[in-house]
């Protein structure tokens, strides 16, 4: 009988704890051992790793998820023209392929790391721990995280990013956040962009859409948006910058 | 749909704790899994004896215990398995906190020890 790590010396052997106790366990014998851990364990530390670093440098870290084609990059190009001459901002771009949106935003002058994923369907904490190894960060104020576009798999990994930025366009369904609660319910602001589009989408309702949000995100704010046209552009850089002013005081 | 990268992962932990107990074979993994953990279990059953081939976990059988969603309401201070996602069954609010239904732990896992082998020659 083991004093230490509870096995019974008898049939069942169990070694409780994380996966990593002391196993009195006999050789050759076959023992249950307790892990009870996240399988995103990994993930998430290297996730609080990559949220210190850019919180020691100041830097106030945007994740933005959306379905392909929402807008993502569009909002960055328009952003990028308006907070150029206030904040230093960089962009990690994520995409299966190609450098194409990278290259967009290093045509407005701003630095852009591509992470291509291949297959992957979302970007993880170290692909984005890795993209920051190659940014100064001593000069960036904004880092944009352009997530693959994707509305699963993205909600369920931490990348050390400050806060969750969600794009639902006009040209999808307005009861995406019910379908697709994860993603939704872990925004810190939603943005319904496309709104130039709505006069010719009769089956996008602001009003659908907007309950179909508060059902998954409770108070969540919620801003509409047309990166093209301008509106909602002056409440965008707004929650930007107060995002920012907020976390400065708070480090 | 990132199942084949989840195995990866349930992979090299168990890998980890296996050779920490000096194990010869996982005989079986045991998963918990939220049905808002965004995984399709059938799919991370069908992945894993692809990514397991030729490891240590070749011939573990994976056992998934499906957790259920629930819920704290901030308004009523009640505990709930929510009828409708995320709303309280009891005042309706949706200001509400997640207790469980979103993870994806590792329980436990069953390991063969290897026989002790160490002579003195």
């Amino acid at each position: 009988m083991c004093t230490n790590c509870g096995c019974n010396g008898g049939k069942q052997y169990t070694v409780q704890g994380d996966g990593f106790s002391v196993d009195h366990t006999p050789p050759g014998e076959t023992v249950i051992v307790d892990v009870h851990r996240a399988l995103l364990f990994d993930n998430d530390q290297q996730a609080a790793r990559n949220r210190q670093r850019l919180t020691e440098h100041n830097i106030t870290a945007i994740n933005l998820m959306s379905s392909p084609g929402s807008g993502k990059t569009t909002l960055l190009e328009r952003t990028i023209d308006e907070l150029l001459t206030r904040y230093r901002i960089a962009v990690i771009e994520g995409d299966l392929e190609t450098e194409n949106d990278a290259r967009r935003i290093r045509a407005k002058g701003v630095e852009a790391v591509q992470i291509t994923t291949g297959n992957a369907c979302h970007l993880d904490a170290v692909m984005v721990g890795s993209a920051l190894q190659q940014l100064d960060l001593k000069l960036i104020d904004l880092l944009f995280i352009e997530n693959v576009g994707n509305l699963v798999c993205p909600a369920s990994f931490d990348l050390g990013q400050h806060r969750n930025v969600t794009l639902l366009s006009t040209t999808e369904g307005d009861d995406k956040p019910e379908k697709y609660p994860l993603i939704f319910r872990a925004s810190d602001l939603l943005l319904i962009s496309k709104i130039d589009l709505l006069p010719l989408l009769d089956e996008f309702d602001l009003q659908c859409a907007a309950d179909s949000f508060a059902s998954v995100a409770a108070d969540t704010p919620l801003l509409q948006l047309s990166a093209k046209r301008g509106d909602g552009v002056t409440q965008w850089l707004a929650w930007l910058n107060d995002t920012h002013q907020q976390l400065q005081r708070s480090s | 749909m990132h199942e084949l990268s989840l195995c990866r992962g349930v992979l090299q932990q168990v890998t980890r704790i296996a050779e920490a107990h000096h194990a010869i074979a996982i005989n079986a993994i045991h998963l918990h899994i939220g049905p808002l953990a965004g995984v399709e279990v059938e799919l991370l059953e069908r992945a894993f004896p692809l990514v397991s081939r030729g490891t240590i976990a070749e011939h573990a059988t994976l056992e998934v215990t499906r957790s259920v969603v629930t819920i704290y309401c901030a308004k009523c201070g009640n505990r709930c398995e929510p009828k409708r996602l995320f709303i309280c069954n009891s005042c309706h609010s949706s200001v509400t906190e997640l207790l469980s239904g979103d993870e994806i732990r590792i329980e436990n896992i069953v390991l063969k020890k290897r026989v002790q082998t160490d002579h003195v020659h």
